[in-house]
């Protein structure tokens, strides 16, 4: 990990103004995006996973606005852009971005072949016959069959998971050269979901594309990340590598998502949960925004904001556990057992 | 097995949709025995059939084929009203999407209470009014909720919400159709134990619908695997974990993501072709190939799965 990054975010705020009221939304974030990785952004529905990098594309609401720190990318802040046109440079042509719903993400009343024409068209230049030919190039090669008929046909006549990949195929019709995937898979069949996770990282290898999945789905996130960021309330709590932060995680809201999972649940036994509710943004959060909803919280959880204490060069987590003043806390149960206790089942279907 | 008391028996159960040109059988010869206590559940994709069977027990879709058992009575077809009408009580659903399944114009205390009405089964309003405030605090909901609109609640105590509905009628058997999979990761866990909670507290029987077989694992009894409208394989759930035998089974088993990076890693996608059953001469059947584990196939394919049983 000594390459340099291709996108450095740093100490990025960023609040909607609603009803006269701000929200902070993000709450001093810093990530670096290393090339050719894969990076998955966990956390629950309102942590700002899906904000955070919309930021990376000027993608934000109206109401919305960055309010301090920066994204370097390309040797410039992309957090001072103003105008759409700036943005242009690099939205669908450096940065795209996969959204959740294919239902709702193509033009229902535009033929497949035109949709993905219309991104060549704008971000390469290419105009009729060419953009065309390359359109149905793309649907080849998202493994759309009979990639010629299909693209003259609409939306409707294509099941979820072909819509999805038409929808990858518009993403990365430009050659980007990095990928936001905002939970390509969370609407979609199991089966085809691991086909549409297969595809992404196929043209990952293919297309040389660093990717940014956001799920809630740790499945998900075993499958497919090189390293995990996990968020709450505004805010990347831990980063590591995938192993790190599933079988040594440290910070106590990462030992809640992944004790409170059914897969890993033990049969009669309740299954931790997460009691309370997230911090509402629109007050101030004093110390560790988990430490209300933390048990084992310590009493200086209340009072300040932990900073982040590195557990390995890759794996730093955001909690007061990891000062060598604190006491000594234990990880849980589940997350000690996790790598013994998956590693005596067979792998299953096989 | 066979000495506990079958709540619901489903028999040759077939349901189709439409007429002559158009007609699409949605369930073909389904055959299940639901055992009084226990957790059932049925995981397929989408458009496989499986809320449709859930629907058909609570008699909510009409039966083309087959039958019904409810405590040995049968409940599919034309029923008396007496009856019909205690189906409706003892069997209740509880549905997906918490944000679509509650009535945005009512208040808590009339969504929860609707059955109630419906049925007359309070003596006053007092009476009505302890019932939902006793209901209200078995699902975790406070009974100050009760005054209130769905919009002020999250998506888990929406949910709570759909399941006290469901619960204050004092049902036998409860169809939970996915009742987590719109929820969010934190929320789960909730709403799983608080499921398990009451069916031993309450004695219920669940019927549970899920496309993701890992949380059913933790969940149910028995498992049934459904696939174009048929029960392909059925078996008590560790058995059909580790050992499945249906190939639709085994590729939908490794198409779940395990929250284990070394094992997702090492795990291999298999991908279901349904055109290497070739039942045009040798029909398949409904098998019980070991004591409580039944498969669907023919004669050909039964042989097979036998010696990969004693290979094991």
């Amino acid at each position: 990990m000594s390459k340099e990054p291709i996108l450095s975010a740093k100490d990025i705020e960023i609040q909607f103004s609603l009803r006269g009221k701000t929200l902070k939304a993000i709450r001093r974030c810093s990530l670096d995006l290393y090339e050719g990785e894969t990076l998955a952004i966990v956390g629950e529905s309102g942590s700002g996973k899906s904000v955070f990098t919309k930021s990376f594309l000027g993608m934000l609401d109206a109401n919305g606005k960055i309010t301090g720190g920066s994204i370097m990318y390309g040797g410039v802040d992309i957090a001072q852009y103003k105008t759409e046109k700036q943005w242009m440079t690099i939205r669908g042509k450096k940065i795209s971005m996969v959204m959740q719903d294919p239902m709702t993400s193509l033009n229902p009343l535009k033929k497949i072949g035109k949709q993905i024409q219309e991104s060549i068209e704008l971000n390469q230049g290419l105009k009729g016959e060419a953009a065309r030919k390359e359109a149905i190039e793309m649907l080849k090669k998202v493994g759309i069959p009979d990639a010629e008929r299909r693209a003259n046909q609409y939306p409707h006549e294509f099941s979820g998971g072909m819509r999805q990949r038409v929808v990858i195929a518009i993403a990365v019709a430009c050659r980007p050269q990095i990928l936001i995937c905002d939970e390509p898979t969370t609407a979609l069949d199991v089966t085809i979901q691991a086909q549409i996770l297969n595809l992404i990282r196929d043209l990952q290898h293919e297309l040389g594309m660093t990717v940014i999945y956001i799920t809630h789905d740790l499945g998900v996130v075993a499958n497919v990340a090189d390293r995990v960021a996990v968020m709450y309330a505004g805010q990347i709590v831990e980063y590591g590598q995938v192993n790190e932060i599933f079988y040594n995680p440290w910070h106590p809201y990462t030992w809640a998502l992944l004790s409170s999972l059914p897969q890993l649940g033990i049969k009669g036994e309740e299954l931790p949960t997460i009691d309370g509710t997230p911090p509402n943004l629109f007050q101030e959060v004093k110390g560790d925004a988990f430490a209300p909803r933390n048990k084992q919280a310590l009493a200086i959880d209340f009072e300040e904001e932990p900073p982040f204490f590195s557990v390995s060069p890759t794996h730093s987590a955001k909690t007061w556990y990891l000062d060598p003043r604190a006491p000594k806390v234990e990880q849980p149960k589940t997350i000690r057992l996790l790598r013994e206790k998956m590693g005596h089942e067979e792998v299953t279907g096989q | 097995m066979s000495e506990r008391e079958k709540l619901i028996e489903i028999k040759d159960l077939q349901v189709s949709f439409g007429t002559g040109r158009h007609k699409f059988v949605a369930v073909d010869h389904v055959n299940i025995d639901i055992y009084k206590g226990e957790t059932f559940s049925l995981v397929g994709e989408s458009g496989s059939g499986k809320t449709t069977i859930g629907r058909a027990i609570t008699r909510i879709n009409p039966v083309t084929g087959g039958e019904i058992l409810f405590k040995g009575q049968r409940i599919s077809g034309k029923i008396s009203k007496e009856l019909d009408q205690e189906v409706i009580r003892k069997c209740q659903m509880i549905f997906q999407d918490p944000m679509a399944s509650l009535n945005e114009r009512a208040k808590v205390d009339y969504i929860v209470s609707e059955g109630l009405i419906n049925f007359h089964l309070y003596k006053d309003e007092d009476d009505r009014k302890r019932k939902v405030e006793s209901i209200l605090r078995e699902v975790g909901l406070l009974p100050e909720f009760a005054s209130r609109f769905p919009h002020e609640f999250s998506g888990g105590q929406r949910q709570r919400i759909g399941i006290a509905r469901a619960l204050i009628m004092e049902p036998e058997f409860v169809v939970a159709d996915e009742p987590i999979s719109a929820l969010d990761v934190s929320i789960r866990a909730q709403v799983l134990n608080l499921l398990n909670r009451l069916r031993k507290s309450r004695g219920l029987t669940y019927l549970f619908i899920a496309h993701d077989l890992s949380v059913v694992r933790f969940i149910s009894d028995r498992i049934g695997v459904i696939h174009k409208g048929r029960i392909v394989e059925l078996a008590e759930a560790e058995e059909l974990f580790l050992h499945p035998l249906h190939p639709y089974t085994k590729a939908l088993l490794s198409a779940v993501p395990i929250p284990d990076p070394e094992l997702e890693k090492k795990k291999e996608l298999l991908i279901y072709d349904p055109s290497i059953h070739d039942y045009s001469t040798d029909q398949p059947i409904w098998e019980e190939i070991l004591p409580g584990h039944f498969i669907y196939g023919n004669q050909r394919e039964l042989d097979q799965y036998r010696r990969e049983i004693e290979g094991k």
